[in-house]
């Protein structure tokens, strides 16, 4: 039996302990957003949170996460209105929309630490999320209209 | 009953819908994810339904069905505001609904950036229709003429009176529908919404993670299947053991896959499924079979030594496929000959999400849930696999984390079929990143020759193009030539007022299956046309762009006897409505070099190229920099696109800017190599993506207005990127840059 923390929700979960987080997440309980692209934590689209800090729940074993908060992208808001979800849809970024969860809770975690980023923080923060439709631009733009930074 | 979302994201007047992407019974939604229960449904069987496409309510709720895929191009966000426009609906009022694959919609196949440029009156003509009846009842109901009533604002209108659709909606159905020829498409002054940059209506479900996409959907006793897939084409299992595969926890069934025939089309791939209750099972399970593979003939294939072979062929002359003038004669002549090889390898699609589909089957029907671009041939593939009537067969489509052709192929999706039935479970088959770069249907891997004749001016006399590359067709039957459909993208439609030019197609053999990527052949014959441009430009000492425009030629409508052909299949469209205009190329070609700067460059290392593909016209600019590890970057991208009407400018500009990031991702990394038959690459860190601090500062997208007839969108903007990009390259460190990607050249 492991014990988890998902979105201020306590969630008991018999698991074989070194399966993914991810799949935790996915299948058991149900929360689909954190996505499975390369499962070597390469791409990014499987970011979530584990007590505020940003891994790749693909290559982390559920029994890492035990008795630990762990935030997905539906519990970074009750209702979509996050800041950053805010300006993803104001400034229309997603495309096919695969990795934009995890892109999103990458910088919301940036945000949290560096609320006014600088291009090369942004950079920086944000490489090892892969976008194959090319939204780097406008994510970009987003993460500063949600610091309330201008775009440009 | 549907499951809808309704999901509105603060402060956003955004009132779409995301629709269904699946049936209610499935389950992957979370606690925190609404289900609305909706009484549209039931609603259903009352009111008007003129057609497949558009329902209205009696309580005024107009649904929409889009029937095309969505892959990020946006078209949810595109098609149904089109109808809801054309319909006469409050754009707020509209339900969209997601078909699932059913030939009563038509064409369904999400390809060939066909779905407005190939619809766009049809589309039209059956939302016309329902608004044609609305009409009729109104004027009934008042006993006028229906000539004097105008549908706007989800009303009939009679001077100020109004009559609201859902009043009429009852009435409305039960009129005969209308033939065809006597329902008008509105002028297009009337359409009030459309033709402007629209709301992305999935924006608020993808930004909270309720978006379902192929691998979300869940169906109560569902095993995962992982497959060991032939690690060559062509290859079968010699003997396997799955005792150990059997003995890790969780995996419940090991089944062997059946072996595909040659010609491969879209059958499963064969090899051993291993079935599990979750992906992990699956996969340490698959891992642990122990195969011995027959690999086959195609086990001889090389890379390094097929690019020899492509060399070779296009260094003999081959069959021509167009001709004009004298091109032997010319090239005698010339007072200088120009010639350089391009090399283009395979490109691997990779989609962020790698195939997935779920499929159940019980006395002796199927229903899938795929994240496909085809519903159709998804239902056909499964159909066949299973010895059933297509009939027999449900396809839901979800969404399609990226796709790009890939996803237009059913294999997975009748793995998936044949494993249901084998298991007597549901089953979802899911493939892994490695999975997806092995079993890929790749862009074709492509040499050219091209050669050009000057005369003492340095004016071109003679142009020779030989392209070699193992065509699609390979994958649905035996051949080593080119289709005329494979050679308009970029052989035979190039607009070049040269008074002898040849084209010729040398043969080159698949040993992989071969399938079509976001543009496809446009991406290697636009990367050497474009670059071949360039160094004509270089060896005469002129400017690139004054040379491109030379070569291209003065304002016209390109005939065939001027391209040296007897027919072109341009993109299925007809000639007369969409011909090859060099008027709207020079166009985007002015327009791009003037946002540049181009006259202005000063030190700035700027690269220039155009292509007209997809009916669509776009030309780039790109400018390239040096980065502190001496390394190259792009740093800025102009784009301007010509693409006749665009319905939604907002995604259309939105595709622009993606293509110039998968542009440049072919340009930088792209390249699936072989070895012994065996794709060398396995992950996004052999297979590269360009990642956020290498994408440019800015993008400038250019999209020319126009009442033109609809080109493409998806795919026309990638083939100008990377001979751009390659060219920015000469101006900067004089390097020419005749193969992809940039990586092998060590610059990147």
């Amino acid at each position: 039996m492991i014990r988890l923390r998902v979105n201020d929700e306590h969630r008991e979960l018999e698991v074989e302990p070194r399966r993914t987080l991810v799949e935790a997440l996915r299948l058991d309980l149900g929360l689909t957003g954190a996505k499975e692209a390369c499962g070597m934590g390469n791409c990014g689209a499987c970011t979530v949170h584990l007590d505020g800090e940003v891994v790749r729940s693909c290559v982390t074993p559920v029994r890492r996460a035990a008795g630990r908060a762990i935030t997905t992208i539906e519990g970074l808001s009750p209702d979509g209105s996050h800041p950053l979800q805010r300006a993803w849809c104001e400034l229309a970024v997603p495309q096919c929309g695969f990795c934009q969860a995890g892109q999103i809770m990458t910088a919301a975690a940036l945000l949290a630490q560096n609320p006014k980023p600088k291009d090369a923080d942004i950079d920086h923060s944000m490489a090892g999320n892969l976008c194959r439709c090319g939204t780097y631009g406008r994510i970009r733009a987003a993460i500063k209209r949600a610091a309330g930074m201008p775009e440009e | 009953m549907p499951l809808t979302r309704r999901q509105f994201v603060g402060g956003l007047a955004l009132s779409f819908v995301a629709g269904r992407a699946f049936a209610d019974e499935p389950t992957g939604a979370s606690p925190g994810k609404p289900k609305v229960a909706d009484a549209t449904e039931k609603a259903q069987a009352k009111g008007l339904k003129a057609n497949v496409f558009v329902h209205v309510a009696p309580d005024g709720q107009a649904t929409i069905v889009c029937h095309r895929s969505e892959m990020g191009q946006g078209v949810r966000s595109t098609i149904p505001a089109l109808l809801a426009d054309e319909l006469g609906a409050d754009p707020l009022r509209i339900r969209i609904e997601q078909a699932d694959g059913d030939k009563r919609y038509g064409d369904q196949n999400t390809d060939g950036s066909n779905s407005i440029r190939g619809e766009f009156e049809e589309l039209r003509q059956a939302a016309a229709t329902a608004r044609t009846m609305l009409v009729a009842a109104a004027a009934k109901r008042w006993k006028v003429s229906p000539g004097a009533l105008i549908a706007r604002d989800h009303a009939v209108w009679n001077g100020t009176h109004k009559l609201g659709f859902g009043e009429l909606a009852d009435a409305a159905g039960k009129l005969p529908v209308p033939k065809p020829e006597a329902v008008k498409l509105r002028p297009r002054s009337e359409l009030r919404h459309v033709f402007k940059p629209l709301p992305l209506v999935d924006g608020p479900a993808i930004v909270n993670g309720s978006a379902q996409f192929g691998a979300d959907v869940k169906l109560p006793g569902m095993l995962i299947a992982a497959i060991a897939r032939p690690p060559v084409v062509g290859g079968k299992v010699a003997r396997y053991d799955a005792k150990q595969a059997l003995a890790v926890p969780g995996v419940k069934q090991v089944i062997e896959m059946p072996q595909p025939k040659a010609p491969y089309a879209f059958q499963p791939w064969g090899g051993i499924a291993v079935l599990a209750e979750n992906t992990w099972a699956a996969m340490r399970g698959r891992a642990a079979l122990e195969i011995e593979w027959d690999n086959g003939p195609n086990a001889t294939y090389d890379s390094d030594a097929y690019r020899q072979a492509l060399s070779a062929s296009v260094h003999a002359p081959g069959t021509p496929a167009r001709n004009v003038g004298d091109v032997d004669g010319a090239l005698a002549k010339a007072a200088k000959v120009i010639e350089a090889e391009y090399h283009v390898p395979h490109l691997a699609h990779v989609s962020m999400e790698p195939p997935a589909a779920l499929a159940r089957y019980s006395d002796g029907a199927c229903e899938v849930w795929a994240c496909t671009q085809n519903p159709q041939d998804a239902q056909k593939e499964a159909a066949r696999v299973l010895g059933i009537g297509e009939d027999k067969v449900t396809c839901h489509v979800t969404f399609l984390g990226g796709a790009f052709g890939r996803k237009s192929k059913a294999d997975f999706v009748s793995e998936a079929a044949f494993l249901a039935r084998a298991a007597k479970r549901p089953v979802r088959v899911q493939w892994s990143r490695d999975d997806d770069l092995h079993h890929d249907y790749y862009n074709a891997v492509n040499t050219q020759l091209l050669t050009a004749g000057l005369d003492p001016a340095g004016k071109v006399i003679a142009w020779r193009q030989r392209t070699a590359f193992p065509p699609i067709g390979s994958t649905f039957s035996p051949t080593r030539r080119p289709s005329a459909g494979d050679l308009q993208q970029g052989v035979t439609d190039l607009p070049l007022a040269i008074p002898n030019v040849r084209a010729e197609t040398c043969e080159a053999e698949a040993h992989v299956r071969i399938g079509w990527l976001r543009s496809v052949y446009n991406i290697f014959h636009a990367f050497s046309w474009g670059s071949f441009v360039d160094e004509i430009a270089q060896a005469r000492k002129a400017d690139p762009r004054d040379v491109l425009l030379e070569i291209v030629g003065p304002p016209r409508i390109v005939s065939l006897l001027e391209l040296g052909v007897s027919q072109l299949r341009n993109y299925g469209a007809p000639l007369d409505k969409h011909p090859i205009d060099t008027a709207r190329l020079r166009n985007v070609i002015d327009r791009v070099t003037q946002a540049a700067r181009w006259s202005d460059r000063g030190g700035r290392a700027l690269g220039l190229a155009a292509h007209r593909s997809f009916l669509t016209y776009v030309a780039v600019v790109a400018s390239v920099v040096k980065s502190g590890s001496g390394r190259i970057a792009v740093d800025e991208v102009w784009l301007a696109c010509d693409a006749g009407t665009i319905v939604n400018l907002e995604r259309a500009r939105a595709q622009m800017e993606g293509a110039v990031l998968f542009g440049m991702s072919h340009a930088f990394y792209g390249g699936a190599t072989m070895k012994g038959g065996v794709t060398e690459q396995t992950t996004f860190r052999d297979y590269r993506l360009v990642r956020m601090g290498q994408a440019p500062r800015r993008i400038h997208v250019d999209l020319v207005t126009s009442e033109g007839p609809p080109g493409g969108i998806g795919e026309p903007g990638v083939p100008p990127v990377a001979p751009a990009i390659a060219n920015a390259v000469f101006a900067l460190t004089g390097e020419r840059i005749r193969q992809l990607p940039l990586m092998r050249a060590g610059i990147v």
